[in-house]
């Protein structure tokens, strides 16, 4: 039989390691604890009216391990997060994902507030309604005002659910960069294959679109970008989380929605294996967090009314654990595979604070709706009382 | 299908030598849960082609079923199993598990139930069921220790004139770190140590190079397999994976099927080769992810398996640099050159992968008598772990790697 590992109780592990966090937070980023020192953070913008309130959430894309993020040897690969983010920010050390490990239907189960069971490879939408749909239901708001940008192919049915009650016409715009990409390059070689491959886990292969996401005739309707400019812009980036932060620039500027949802993905390429490209993607990543915070500060339309979710959908299998092969992949379902973090800062959030308390990934879209002010009915997750 | 419906004429499709091992012990089969029986089926069906070490395991735990289900009479019997499977008793499948060809397709099954287990809810309490079962399996019947104390050498960061970030920083606290080495040879000197154990000890498969490039010259007792000498196999798989994926209605589970039913002929290995290491090549390259693109993940993937199934006594390892991943707007460019190597970016998946070679070897039996060592090819910095190591400790003597070894073999 495989999988001889010998592991502690998943919930000491899990909590061990939101204490180590704490730990190695309050060293490196002096951050206070919560939950004895409440008041203590200085609560950034407060008392922004939900009418006028936006939220941008960013999947930290492929998840990333302890030893090469917060840990005192890998917070070298974050230096963005560290210095920028974490002092503005309140930390959730231990955002637990009691659900299935794979990308498409993880991201799912945080948009909908439940944990998905949707084949993560198939073409399917979320079975319950997603947090786009109960913010543009509840609030009457248009297509335009909820947004996700997305990596792959895979993804494009993220922004509505097949839920009876929402679904159709409710949910959120999608716009894949990589597949606009794909379109605009007229004369394809092996090499744009490659590049374009649709999805780490499984990289040879890529479904079938089918979703509303946006096509590339209307580039320059929406975003005021000819083909044209988007393949010269295209040629400076080095890789497709870069492309979809130039794609949420645009979107900022030009529909300035009030609900934005981006899922990066480069770190995923450790499912090749190499060591070196996952570290770099970590630090890519980083970095592109950074610009799109820096861009809600710089944006009018987001500036001092914006909320800035960060959080990975799920972490990486442990060293430790024989049934996986390290950072590689996200097999094992052990404690650090499960175990993950938040950062909330921006509009309504206590900086420099971190809460040790454990979290569902479930718990995002409750919380959001709270912000929003819409009501996420079939959402199993809890509303985060730290950031009400 | 239950497990109790099981009978001997079900495995006729069976290679021989599987089929004999399993009627053996149907009766012990039928008795057990059928969320455990198709997993030991995966591993029973390819007992023809198995290692030595991992046939004898899987004997041993027939062996040991047979014991569990017969040596007692009645309901100490039932007590018995019930200690033994109540996790995987409790595991609820579905009809269609359930009817599914898991004796003819128990890989199927396998993957079916993983997909199952994760929608479910049940992957912790699998995951529960199948930790408990290999503790108590491996208290009942303790894993075989090697005749002579294992040893394993990692080469890493071969073209790499210097870098930056300190090496072997994971290795360092469990041995000696040495910058002193004299690099004169060293290779060779560490391809002789591991030959003439071979000679000394010819165990089947029990000594191995693995190179992830073009093999240096060794002694023909060695086991070896190499990144170079799998170019065409590569190149025929990745050519196999892009036809398929074209072919409507394929999809992952489609295409992971495909390739899991895969024969060594059809990727073109040698017609008078070694079935049982075409096989090991073939699963290498087949299940494993990113081995056919880098050869640092092909190195590292092969040393894990090569651990796990044949579980070597001696296993040299030598890795290369790897192809280069282009960024975005090289691959956009019009200017397409030949595939590049990354010896920097390789030198850090090697440090990383020989850390995990040290882990994996210490998983096996006679781990507390284990060697290790890791060298910086062609240059002066080594790491040595074994039991007459002091850890955490550094020399800057110069020393020779013959000398080295000497110290924890």
């Amino acid at each position: 039989m495989t999988n001889p590992s010998r592991s502690a109780d998943g919930r000491e592990l899990t909590r061990r390691l939101g204490l180590s966090r704490r730990d190695f937070l309050r060293d490196a980023a002096k951050l206070a604890v919560g939950s004895a020192l409440l008041g203590s953070g200085t609560l950034a913008s407060a008392g922004v009216a939900s009418k006028n309130r936006k939220v941008v959430v960013i999947t930290f894309g492929g998840g990333a391990r302890d030893q090469e993020t917060f840990a005192p040897e890998g917070q070298g690969n974050i230096p963005h997060l560290m210095s920028e983010l974490i002092p503005q920010s309140t930390f959730f050390t231990q955002v637990v994902n009691r659900g299935i490990l794979g990308h498409y239907v993880a991201t799912a189960s945080l948009a909908t507030g439940v944990y998905e069971t949707i084949n993560n490879f198939a073409s399917l939408p979320p079975e319950h309604p997603t947090v786009f749909e109960y913010f543009r239901k509840d609030r009457k708001r248009p297509a335009s005002d909820a947004w996700v940008v997305a990596p792959s192919n895979g993804f494009n049915r993220i922004g509505e659910s097949s839920h009876r009650s929402y679904g159709a016409g409710l949910g959120a715009r999608v716009i894949l960069p990589k597949h606009l990409l794909t379109a605009a390059l007229s004369s394809g070689h092996s090499d744009y294959q490659h590049l374009l491959r649709d999805n780490y886990e499984t990289p040879y292969y890529a479904p079938e679109l089918g979703g509303s996401e946006v096509e590339l005739e209307q580039l320059e309707r929406i975003l005021n970008l000819s083909v044209e400019d988007f393949k010269a812009h295209a040629r400076t980036l080095s890789s497709p989380d870069e492309l979809s932060v130039y794609i949420v620039r645009q979107l900022m500027r030009q529909e300035a929605p009030s609900l934005l949802w981006i899922t990066m993905h480069d770190i995923d390429v450790a499912h090749a294996g190499a060591y070196s490209l996952y570290i770099e993607g970590i630090r890519r990543t980083d970095r592109l967090c950074a610009e799109i915070w820096k861009a809600i500060q710089s944006e009018a339309e987001y500036a001092g009314k914006t909320t800035l979710f960060i959080l990975p959908d799920f972490g990486r299998d442990s060293d430790e654990d024989s049934g996986g092969n390290g950072f590689q992949h996200h097999r094992t379902g052990d404690a650090p595979s499960r175990t993950t973090w938040m950062m909330a800062l921006g509009a309504g959030v206590r900086e420099n604070v971190v809460f040790d308390r454990p979290l569902e990934s479930t718990d995002l879209v409750p919380t959001i709706g709270a912000m929003l002010d819409f009501s996420p009915s079939l959402a199993q997750g809890k509303q985060i009382s730290e950031l009400a | 299908m239950l497990s109790s419906d099981l009978k001997p004429e079900q495995f006729k499709s069976y290679p021989p030598e599987s089929r004999k091992l399993i009627t053996n012990y149907l009766g012990a089969l039928q008795t057990l849960p059928l969320s455990f029986v198709p997993n030991l089926l995966r591993e029973a069906i390819d007992y023809d082609f198995k290692f030595p070490a991992e046939r004898r395991a899987l004997e041993r735990e027939l062996e040991n079923l047979q014991s569990v289900s017969t040596s007692h009479s009645g309901e100490s019997s039932l007590q018995g199993q019930k200690d033994w499977f109540e996790g995987f008793a409790r595991i609820t499948l579905s009809p269609q598990l359930e009817q599914m060809d898991w004796v003819n397709s128990p890989a199927q099954f396998v993957e079916q139930l993983s997909t199952h287990l994760w929608a479910t809810h049940q992957v912790d309490a699998f995951r529960k069921a199948a930790t408990d079962y290999a503790d108590r399996l491996h208290g009942k019947v303790p894993p075989e220790r090697p005749p002579i104390p294992r040893l394993g050498i990692a080469v890493i960061g071969q073209n790499v004139s210097n870098h930056e970030e300190p090496l072997f920083r994971k290795l360092r606290p469990h041995g000696g770190y040495f910058s002193g080495i004299k690099p004169e040879g060293g290779l060779k000197i560490l391809l002789d140590v591991v030959g003439a154990r071979a000679r000394l000890h010819p165990i089947p498969y029990g000594h191995w190079y693995v190179d992830g490039g073009e093999e240096a010259e060794h002694s023909s007792d060695l086991t070896c397999i190499s990144y170079h000498a799998l170019e065409p196999v590569r190149a025929a798989l990745l050519r196999k994976m892009r036809a398929e994926i074209e072919t409507p209605g394929m999809g992952p589970e489609a295409l992971r099927t495909l390739l899991a039913q895969m024969n060594p002929p059809e990727l073109g290995f040698g017609q008078a080769g070694d079935q049982v290491l075409d096989r090991f090549q073939l699963k290498l390259l087949t299940e494993g992810s990113g081995t056919q693109i880098f050869s640092t993940t092909f190195v590292q993937w092969s040393t894990r398996e090569a651990l796990r199934r044949a579980q070597p006594c001696t296993l040299l390892v030598r890795f290369a640099p790897r192809q280069r991943q282009k960024p975005m707007n090289e691959l956009l460019s019009d200017k397409q050159g030949p595939p590049e190597l990354d010896p920097v970016g390789s030198l850090m998946d090697a440090d990383l992968g020989a850390y995990y070679n040290w882990m994996n070897q210490q998983r096996l039996s006679g781990a507390d008598q284990s060697s290790f060592l890791v060298w910086f090819e062609n240059h002066s910095e080594a790491v040595a772990i074994g039991p007459t190591m002091p850890r955490g400790t550094e020399s800057t003597t110069p020393t020779d790697l013959s000398e080295l070894l000497s110290l924890i073999t």
